[in-house]
């Protein structure tokens, strides 16, 4: 157990963490029953119940940290837009599979890269949840990866809005390889990861997946950012308001 | 290749899993776990595929050690509670179940006669092997080797979706992790 001082970074940071894969996770749910196919509403939904697992890692550690009557559900269903602390990326609408895949895919390549080096985390806690992340996101880029260069490389209808995706996403990878002061702190202490480190890898592998995709990597340099604050766009209090919804009108609940 | 001409490669914690239980005073306690299967696998214990991991008294309680094999996987809560019930069916009313996540659980602690007993339940076992695809993947019904991925994902988090082409069989396999 950290000490008093790093105790409340670490779970600031290990909020963030879940927050990033709970959102996500909520987002891939909602192909439940409405995939392409049976076998991609299985691999999708599946996908989902990872990221939610790994939500619920992160979440009941921080709830360990904070104490009280915290629990992993105060983190997912008591607290409201600003207080969640996602990258945006994950929180924008499922768009169509192309659009879901290509989201997939960057986030993918980004989380392989994050939890090899949150294995070798100061704080135990952290390292065993990437532990057991590492596995499964390796196993989820094998398949967006494989995706991305499908639809790419398949009809004009799915190389087009496979390109469209692309485009839309681009300006919200930015932010995934930025560091505040409470990363970079925690950083230094050898505990968090040093994000802005882990970009020149993922771009030059997602580069050369756009490129056996035939798919051309956007130009310009929008971006939003904002995550970290609690600066979120329209779509998050959507997403919260189902996502919430058991726990707000019937607080307590359980099954 | 036989079974029996394969040098058994032991995980390091999987060998450490195999003495705490081994060394421990508690043996009828493991035994009494034995019954429980995976929910989705009835074939097969939580013993044999990983998930008890230890096994403590404090005081009373019986305090069982389980490690998930996938973070989402939604059979946790099952397994935690058909733990508690074996445990309250021989006279332990009071029991604590435990969740650890390190190490990470892998297929590679599966033993060999639990991956011979998937296989005859119909599920192409993971091997030895880690990171996705069993090197050597063969049919479960015919032992054909011509066999085709349909789907990275399966019936559960832990198996993806396979087809023989000899005997057009879909089955599951257990993936490597």
């Amino acid at each position: 157990m950290p000490d008093m001082n790093a105790k409340e970074g670490i779970t600031k940071y290990a909020v963030r963490l879940g927050d990033d894969a709970l959102i996500l996770g909520h987002r891939l749910s909602e192909w439940c029953s409405s995939a392409p196919f049976l076998e991609e509403d299985l691999a999708l939904t599946n996908v989902a119940l990872d990221f939610i697992g790994r939500a619920r890692m992160f979440y009941s550690y921080a709830a360990e940290l904070t104490g009280g009557d915290c629990t992993e559900d105060s983190f997912a269903y008591l607290r409201d837009c600003r207080d969640f602390t996602n990258l945006l990326i994950h929180e924008l609408p499922r768009g169509d599979f192309a659009f879901t895949m290509a989201r997939q895919y960057l986030v993918d390549e980004y989380n392989m890269r994050y939890m090899e080096r949150l294995l070798d985390s100061a704080d135990e806690t952290l390292a065993a949840i990437a532990a057991k992340a590492i596995k499964e996101s390796r196993y989820h880029l094998r398949r967006s990866r494989d995706w991305v260069v499908r639809l790419g490389d398949g009809t004009d209808e799915s190389r087009t809005r496979l390109q469209s995706a692309i485009e839309d996403l681009w300006g919200y990878t930015p932010e995934m390889f930025e560091m505040d002061e409470l990363e970079t702190g925690l950083a230094d202490a050898g505990i968090a990861v040093d994000s802005a480190a882990l970009k020149a890898g993922w771009e030059s592998a997602v580069r050369a997946t756009l490129a056996e995709a035939t798919i051309e990597l956007p130009e310009g340099d929008w971006a939003v950012r904002g995550g970290r604050q609690g600066m979120h766009t329209e779509s998050l209090g959507h997403l919260l308001s189902d996502l919430q919804f058991m726990q707000r009108a019937y607080p307590g609940l359980q099954w | 290749m036989s079974v029996t001409s394969r040098i058994p490669l032991l995980p390091a914690e999987e060998h450490e899993r195999r003495r705490r239980r081994a060394d421990s005073t508690l043996p009828s306690l493991w035994a009494l776990l034995d019954e429980v299967k995976d929910p989705e696998i009835p074939v097969i214990s939580i013993w044999e595929l990983g998930i008890l991991q230890d096994i403590a008294m404090r005081g009373d309680t019986v305090v069982v050690t389980i490690t998930p094999t996938y973070s989402g996987c939604p059979a946790m809560d099952t397994i935690a509670e058909d733990i508690a019930a074996a445990l309250a069916a021989a006279g332990y009313a009071d029991c604590e179940v435990v969740n650890r996540f390190s190490p990470a659980w892998s297929t590679s602690w599966i033993t060999e006669e639990a991956q011979e007993k998937l296989r005859a339940y119909g599920i192409a076992p993971p091997g030895q092997g880690c990171g996705g695809t069993a090197a050597q993947l063969q049919c479960p019904r015919c032992g054909s080797s011509n066999v085709r991925s349909i789907s990275e994902f399966g019936s559960t988090a832990c198996k993806a979706l396979y087809q023989c082409g000899d005997c057009a069989e879909p089955f599951d396999h257990f993936k490597p992790i």
